[in-house]
């Protein structure tokens, strides 16, 4: 830094924030932050949920005030005057403050007029803001009629109505899929490099700290490490290999074989291969991996195995990954557990989904893939009957849910979207509860509950009310409680999103030991990574089926980039944009 | 800076709070809720208590025991017969009148003794009348009304000239400022401080909290916005829209239960106007409490809409509560509206009634405000 350098926009040290919860526990939200943000820059916070992010932002824009420690913003003493910050600051919570009742055209009005934005400077902003978000043809719409991504851009777009001096996104992308995420992302660089607008996100998406300066790791309230992306990579540096998956075995079990060993960080499912994070930097050819039959080469490392090893140092890990069912399950392999033919569900005018067929083998993960709207979740209810089909057929466990609701249920676990527990009640309470509603009694129902609870390691909560659990164990009791009648299928809706990296390995550990004792588990997420753990997936949008295979048959629709292998994600969006393209051709010639 | 000096210009400020007001006007407009609780409910009030409820008694089952069967007696009884009030069924014995009574087949008892006629002449004639007690106001205005019937026959005999002497029973009974004995007339005005409760705590405690629940506060939080501007931005259009909730519940009170307005309506405007505010008061109180509109509504209805039903003297007279409950009654700023709001439509600008309540209003109306103001920060958690 050379002495002659401006005064950082903003400047946190030793910052300390601790909360009270109603039940009487405090919680230290920040726990000796300091960092720093450069004129110009892009700084990322990065970390799973419950890391101080959100905290640390409010602390910025004034919204609290630190219990201990400094924080200046554009030079001014933010607890002293958060006004004088607020008048000159773009401020994007989690949940953009839109309002749905208003048109987008109304919702940036607001925002230019609080912002004292005169009618002359709004004739040039606008233009630029609608041909940035590209939201030029929805200006009267209703905010809530908005698709989740283009909500996060007129949200954008109304903290930028007047030129901020910062800018502070608070996990923007959450909730968005991954075509308006790049979008979103190459709105925010264009700020940054383009008009030199200093930007602080944060996200837990870890491929996306890779695009700032400065990343501000964080976990329970401290910051881990800092720094470019580059040196929180290189922590990770000569650790990182890709083990070649043996054939006829999926890449998901060998993933969860190697995330059980000692030595081993992370593992995660690859193109069909695994990559491995070490304790320890070693030579390619005395990998702590077993007998040593397997084939592996280094792998350049990236943000996220760095991330991991700073994780690792300081997250709790049990790498009880695993269960075991008390008998495999009944159905024969091979034989169709979901059927689904021609399936067609209409909202008034609306079509929300739109002839899909698919048929899911029993022992089979099979993942719905799309972006918000796609239609994932009405296809779910119905699969899980709790929304009758408007045509098509759906036979579940060999029973037709027109005819047959009751019987298929039986044989069906769910786990929904949102923690669907009930939060005062106690573990026990719950588990007791819902093995009744299963219709279990005496000697069975407390030989489920004790392996519920042994399987999931949650004896040592049994008394704790389970809105108070720690985020990994809500999403274990709810597995746990969605397999207490032992069903042959299991359905997970977004059952990962808010856990944080590790919690979700574990998780995927206990599906695949599932799948690999005879239950069909279907699943819908929007991590694009995650459908390498399934053995076929189908990617949905606007209702249509789009594309359905293997992970590798997905993989290949698109073309590697740069030389590097593509992604899940550079897959989904190369169809995505296919079949958007083809349809707009379409429509004039229609 | 000059970007952040114009900021706190006067005009800025009142961009700002203009802009804040159309936003919440819009929002009023298209959210059904808003509509729901502001014009719709206000109308639903009005036809449920002014047609559906009523404290008026009619058609009282009444047995009437004959035990006279002169001319007069005849003439006696045939004022319960003729009268609304009353539906009357003549019997011969007591006993079996009573046990119509005790069977709960009529409701009260007017027995006509044998000596009814002669005693007549000697100016000492007596009907007896008996009551079943159980419901307690019922049976008062019963008796009431068998006076009243009973007084109505004795004028027309002396009109008649039947009676030269002077009657024997003189009865003086008058309902006074609800001459025609209507319950509307009371019931109909003292809606409004139902509707002006509504729309001023409930719907305000309510819109306020939706803000935090949407998140869209943290959002117009970190703008130039100042608190009080927030604060004007949510009492201005909430104060006009009570204000047009107060018009329909005039235009209805006059327009179909012809509630006459003794007093002025200029008063009758100013006093609501002070409730209003003390309202809206309240509800940002409340908001400022609470972040969920389940708990922001749930506390309104128990602090100011039901005080404003049970305890305003709007239903149920305060001078016939226990005294405790009559204390606690001064607590609750609808108690010194309705007072008001009675004057002023059934008896005219009574100035000792309604300068005290008024200033009670208006004292409640600057401590409420002061408060509200302190209680909104632009802080989160």
């Amino acid at each position: 830094m050379t002495p002659a350098a401006p005064v950082s926009p903003v400047t946190a040290r030793t910052l300390h924030k601790t909360f009270r919860r109603a039940t009487g526990e405090t919680v230290k939200a920040l726990d000796d932050v300091s960092f720093e943000a450069r004129e110009g820059t892009l700084t990322a916070l990065v970390g799973p949920d419950g890391a101080g992010k959100t905290t640390l932002l409010r602390l910025i824009a004034g919204l609290m005030k630190p219990d201990e420690g400094m924080l200046d913003v554009l030079g001014i003493t933010v607890a002293d005057d958060p006004q004088a910050v607020q008048d000159r600051i773009g401020y994007m919570p989690q949940k953009f403050g839109l309002y749905e009742d208003l048109s987008v055209q109304e919702n940036l009005d607001l925002y230019a007029d609080l912002h004292g934005v005169g009618a002359d400077q709004r004739k040039q902003i606008y233009p630029r803001l609608f041909e940035m978000t590209q939201l030029g043809r929805f200006r009267e719409r209703l905010a809530g009629k908005l698709s989740g991504g283009m909500k996060q851009k007129l949200g954008l777009a109304c903290t930028l109505v007047r030129a901020p001096e910062l800018l502070l996104l608070d996990e923007p992308t959450v909730g968005v899929d991954p075509l308006s995420r790049r979008e979103l992302w190459a709105i925010v660089l264009k700020l940054v490099h383009e008009d030199g607008l200093t930007v602080i996100v944060s996200t837990s998406y870890l491929d996306e700290a890779e695009l700032c300066d400065h990343a501000v790791v964080m976990h329970a309230g401290k910051v881990l490490a800092q720094g470019t992306p580059s040196e929180i990579t290189a922590k990770a540096e000569g650790r990182t290999f890709i083990i070649e998956t043996p054939k006829g075995m999926p890449a998901r079990s060998l993933q969860a074989r190697l995330f059980q060993q000692d030595g081993v960080i992370d593992a995660v499912p690859e193109a069909g291969q695994v990559r491995v994070v070490l304790a320890a930097a070693s030579e390619a050819d005395a990998l702590p991996l077993g007998d040593g039959t397997l084939q592996h080469h280094r792998a350049p490392a990236r943000f996220e195995d760095g991330f991991m090893v700073l994780f690792a140092a300081v997250a709790e890990r049990t790498r009880t990954s695993t269960m075991t069912l008390d008998q495999p399950s009944s159905q024969g392999s091979g034989a169709m557990a979901v059927e689904v033919q021609d399936l067609v569900r209409t909202f008034g005018d609306f079509t929300a989904v739109d002839h899909v067929s698919f048929q899911v083998r029993s022992g089979e993960i099979y993942g719905l893939l799309g972006p918000n709207g796609a239609g994932k979740s009405t296809t779910f209810r119905m699969l899980c009957g709790l929304l009758p089909a408007s045509h098509g057929t759906l036979r579940v466990a060999g029973a037709d849910l027109r005819t047959s609701r009751a019987e298929a249920r039986r044989r069906l676990g769910y786990v929904a979207q949102k923690f669907s527990l009930y939060g005062q009640l106690s573990v026990d309470e719950n588990l007791d509860f819902f093995a009744s509603a299963y219709g279990l009694r005496g000697r069975r129902k407390a030989d489920r509950i004790a392996w519920a609870k042994q399987q999931f390691e949650l004896d040592a909560f049994s008394r704790l009310p389970s809105g108070q659990l720690p985020g990994g164990f809500k999403q274990r009791l709810a597995m746990g409680t969605a397999l207490l009648h032992e069903p042959d299928i299991l359905f997970l809706d977004e059952a990962t999103s808010g856990a944080d990296p590790i919690a979700r390995r574990e998780f995927w550990g206990r599906i695949t030991a599932l799948s690999e004792q005879g239950v069909t588990v279907i699943v819908t997420t929007h991590f694009m990574e995650e459908a390498e753990y399934c053995d076929r997936i189908i990617i949905l949008d606007a209702g249509r089926s789009l594309a359905e295979g293997t992970p590798a048959e997905i993989r290949a629709h698109a073309a590697a980039q740069d030389g590097r292998q593509p992604t899940m994600e550079d897959a989904f969006i190369a169809i995505v944009e296919t079949s958007r393209d083809g349809r707009a051709q379409q429509r004039p010639a229609g | 800076m000059t970007a952040a000096t114009s900021q706190t210009g006067g005009m800025a400020r009142l961009r700002r709070i203009a802009a804040l007001i159309r936003k919440e006007g819009w929002q009023v407009v298209r959210d059904p809720s808003s509509i729901a609780i502001g014009v719709v409910m206000p109308m639903l009030l009005l036809v449920l208590f002014g047609y559906g409820l009523s404290f008026d008694v009619k058609n009282v089952p009444v047995a009437i025991v004959m035990e006279d069967v002169s001319a007069e007696a005849r003439g006696a009884a045939s004022s319960f017969e003729l009268s609304d009030y009353f539906n009357a069924v003549q019997v011969k014995t007591m006993a079996e009148a009573e046990r119509m009574m005790l069977d709960k087949r009529v409701n009260a008892i007017v027995r006509i003794p044998p000596d009814f006629a002669r005693r007549m002449e000697q100016g000492t004639a007596e009907i007896q009348v008996l009551v079943h007690g159980t419901d307690a106001n019922t049976a008062r205005i019963s008796l009431g009304y068998a006076q009243g019937a009973v007084a109505t026959w004795m004028a027309r005999e002396a009109a008649m000239g039947r009676i030269i002497a002077s009657p024997p029973v003189s009865i003086e009974s008058r309902l006074w400022f609800n001459d025609a004995n209507n319950s509307s007339y009371f019931l109909v005005p003292g809606l409004i401080v139902l509707v002006m409760t509504l729309i001023g705590a409930l719907l305000t405690a309510l819109v306020v909290a939706r803000e935090w629940e949407r998140g869209t506060f943290e959002a117009l939080f970190v703008t130039p916005v100042r608190p009080v501007e927030i604060l004007l931005g949510k009492t201005v259009p909430y104060f006009i829209l009570g204000m047009i909730g107060l018009a329909l519940s005039i235009l209805g009170a006059k327009l179909l239960f012809g509630v006459p307005i003794r007093g002025s309506l200029g008063l009758l405007v100013a006093v609501s106007m002070l409730y209003l505010i003390v309202a809206l008061g309240i509800g940002l109180l409340i908001s400022s409490l609470t972040k969920s509109q389940f708990v922001a509504s749930q506390i309104t209805i128990i602090a100011t809409f039901l005080p404003a039903m049970m305890l305003s003297g709007f239903m149920f007279d305060i001078r016939s509560m226990p005294v405790a409950i009559q204390v606690i009654t001064h607590v609750f700023p609808a108690r010194y509206f309705v007072s008001v709001l009675q004057t002023l439509f059934l008896a005219g600008d009574i100035w000792p009634v309604i300068l005290p309540n008024a200033a009670v209003l208006a004292v409640m109306a600057s401590v409420l405000i002061a408060l509200a103001i302190r209680a909104t920060r632009k802080t989160i958690g």
